[in-house]
């Protein structure tokens, strides 16, 4: 089962970034499942438990007003990925981009704030973390601000000529920013930059500098320096970063229904409205599970190539 | 020790300070190409320090670092045909040893990396290891993988910043005459910084003995033991009985007359400093004979302690002045002392050093290393 290979990948993965493996202690044999117990005991409740209805309702018929009744029928889920495999793909597509865009504007960052900031770190690091005091929905709203076509960055990105190469690119569809697929994939990585932050700063705060000048001792330039010693010693926090900034903004509905147009919707969109508005709940479920399998699949094919290429 | 040469490596004026505090004073010296060079000094003492500048990885608050003609002062660490062994090895964890090792090899394109690398783990006895981790050897497994990763390219000058501190004595020995077997083998210069000074008057053509960032005396081992330019190298290196005396008169033959607490005692009139009359006089242990006398320069004293390492018996006799003088005597059949004998200490005008009394006896003192 992929779903399960997943699992050990990411326990694997917990261990990497949480620096050394230690080697097991001889204890009595107990004590790591009475640690285990609580952890167990929340996913059971609530992770097994909503996934097990959730995959019972999919294979419901009925309506709200009739009742459901269990079928059994797997239909639905050749129908779901008939009907929203393009919402599904985009999903991905977006997220992959948004998440790539963290890491680019993450890591010099993370860099900077981990090996140069001194005595700025701390209050770096609240700045980066201080957006999640407001919330979610606040934040995305802002953006529609933001990115307005009286707005400033609509204005700079017009006289700079950078509305023509986004429209030369297809992702806007006209002179303005918002409502457009550049909209929504910059929102994802707004929303989700922390996440990629946070976990960079803390592989990067960790590497031992005289790693880096040894390289340069040793005939690297500086550029082959960080390729072969600081990107393969940050990588933990790469795949972490990317990790937490993919999977929640795979799923994310808020940027595309406040940032985009009917052209951008996004899986967890659809989801949402089938299940508070049209109330088709089977199907909302078969594509949540849909969406959950996916992630699974993919993440965990990315969490074994990079385990197996480059962190061991 | 080579003659001067294309490849000689040269330092003027180099200092280095750190905010308002001076690491490094002013240090000019000049380290012949294929020569084993040691820089000796308590901790803290701006050994690593230097060695950084030499390496490019600290930018020098002023001075020159020239390497034949060529004037290396700024460039990058990377375009410097100049490798170390860092004090705290420096490892890179996420690869093998193997990598490790080739990994200046590669970045210059060697086609042959790989051959030579395995020849380097084999000369430090690490041929089985290449596939492992850093992480997987012990802290003298790993100060060898780094003396290989260094080794490897064969650099202008190769600097080793205490590269066999963790290795156990025997293979510490063993090390050492590998170290310089190669050094000459190969004909690189080798800057070795060092505790522990035995290692340093072993190996090394030169030493230079650093204190607070000031080079107090270079020279070759035997002269910086026999005549020891300051009471802090007089008792950095090796141990020394400091005597205060006063210069009193001539004795001819070349000698002068000098005062220790009362006893006239004979001193060659070229170790004395011109126009010095106030001075400490420098006697080492094993100059000291314990015994019958040589009728001149005789102390008087009795035996306060006694112990015996097999080789020699090391005493320190009391003095009527209340010092104890330390004397070692080799173990070649003569009767021992026992505690509390009264005996009679002499040493043969020549055997002596003098410095001048304004220095402090104590300089350098605490930081004997009593060392295998
Ligand atoms: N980056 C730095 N900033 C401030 N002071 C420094 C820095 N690096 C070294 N120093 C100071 O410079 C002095 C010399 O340090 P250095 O590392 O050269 O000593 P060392 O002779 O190598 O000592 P050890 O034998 O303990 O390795 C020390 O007092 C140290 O505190
Ligand atoms: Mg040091």
């Amino acid at each position: 089962m992929p779903a399960w290979s997943t699992w050990s990948s990411m326990a694997e993965l917990a261990v990497l970034s949480g620096g050394t493996a230690r080697p097991p202690a001889r204890r009595a044999n107990w004590v790591p499942y009475a640690l285990l117990a609580p952890g167990l005991l929340w996913l059971a409740i609530f992770f097994v438990a909503p996934m097990v209805t959730l995959l019972s309702q999919s294979l419901q018929e009925g309506s709200v007003e009739a009742g459901y009744t269990f079928t059994g029928n797997w239909q639905i889920y050749v129908d779901a990925l008939q009907k929203y495999w393009p919402q599904l793909l985009r999903s991905v597509g977006y997220s992959a981009a948004a998440t790539l865009g963290a890491l680019v504007l993450a890591y010099p960052l993370a860099y900077y704030i981990a090996q140069k900031a001194g005595r700025w770190k701390g209050l770096m690091l609240v700045l980066v973390v201080a957006p999640f005091f407001t919330s979610f929905l606040i934040r995305t709203l802002a953006w529609r601000t933001i990115l307005s076509d009286t707005g400033a960055v609509a204005g700079l990105a017009r006289s700079t000529g950078l509305t023509d190469v986004l429209q030369a690119v297809a992702l806007t569809g006209n002179d303005s920013l918002l409502s457009s697929k550049f909209a929504v994939i910059a929102g994802l990585t707004y929303n989700f930059l922390p996440f990629m932050i946070l976990p960079l700063y803390a592989s990067l705060d960790r590497l031992d500098r005289r790693l880096v000048e040894a390289a340069g001792d040793l005939y690297a330039t500086p550029w082959q320096g960080f390729r072969h010693v600081t990107w393969p010693l940050s990588l933990p926090g790469v795949v972490a970063g990317t990790l937490l900034t993919f999977i929640p903004a795979t799923g994310d509905f808020i940027n595309s229904r406040l940032l985009g147009n009917t052209q951008t919707v996004m899986i967890g969109q659809v989801i949402d409205s089938q299940f508070l508005r049209v109330l088709d709940y089977p199907l909302a479920a078969a594509l949540s599970f849909i969406l959950l399998v996916l992630i699974l699949v993919l993440v965990s094919t990315y969490v074994r190539r990079a385990g197996t290429e480059e962190l061991v | 020790m080579a003659q001067h040469g294309p490849g000689d490596l040269e330092l003027i004026g180099l200092t280095k300070s750190f905010d308002d505090f001076t690491a490094v004073e002013p240090m000019d010296l000049t380290i012949p190409q294929g020569s084993f060079f040691a820089l000796l000094g308590p901790s803290g003492c701006g050994k690593t320090t230097t060695l950084r500048m030499v390496a490019g990885l600290e930018q020098p608050t002023a001075g020159q670092i020239l390497i034949g003609d060529t004037d290396i002062t700024n460039t990058r660490p990377h375009q410097r045909n100049v490798n170390t062994v860092f004090q705290s090895y420096a490892l890179f964890p996420h690869m093998s040893v193997m990598d490790n090792v080739q990994f200046g090899l590669r970045r210059r394109g060697d086609k042959d990396a790989k051959r030579k690398a395995q020849e380097a783990l084999d000369l430090v006895e690490l041929g089985h290891a290449g596939r492992r981790k850093p992480n997987q050897l012990s802290g003298g497994m790993q100060q060898r993988v780094a003396l290989a990763r260094a080794l490897v390219n064969r650099p202008d000058v190769l600097l080793l910043d205490e590269p066999l501190g963790a290795l156990d004595l025997k293979l510490r020995r063993q090390m050492q005459i590998e170290l310089k077997r190669i050094q000459q083998e190969v004909g690189l210069t080798f800057i070795h910084v060092t505790h522990d000074q035995e290692e340093a008057m072993t190996m090394a053509d030169s030493i230079a003995v650093m204190n607070a960032g000031r080079m107090e005396q270079l020279g070759d081992p035997a002269a910086l033991y026999e005549n020891p330019s300051s009471t802090f190298v007089a008792n950095f290196l090796g141990q020394s009985n400091l005597l205060a005396a006063h210069i009193t008169g001539t004795a001819g033959d070349g000698r002068l007359t000098a005062d220790v607490h009362g006893h006239e005692v004979l001193v060659d009139a070229g170790r004395v400093p011109a126009g010095l009359r106030d001075v400490w006089l420098g006697v080492r242990p094993e100059k000291l004979a314990l015994g019958e006398g040589n009728g001149v320069n005789e102390l008087k004293g009795t035996v306060s302690d006694a112990s015996f390492s097999g080789v020699a018996t090391q005493y320190l006799v009391r003095m009527p002045w209340g010092m104890d003088l330390t004397v070692v005597q080799q173990n070649d059949g003569s009767a021992r002392a026992r505690l509390g004998d009264a005996v009679t200490l002499s040493w043969d005008p020549g055997h002596e050093f003098v410095l001048d009394s304004a220095q402090d006896e104590d300089a350098g003192v605490e930081h004997v290393v009593v060392d295998g």
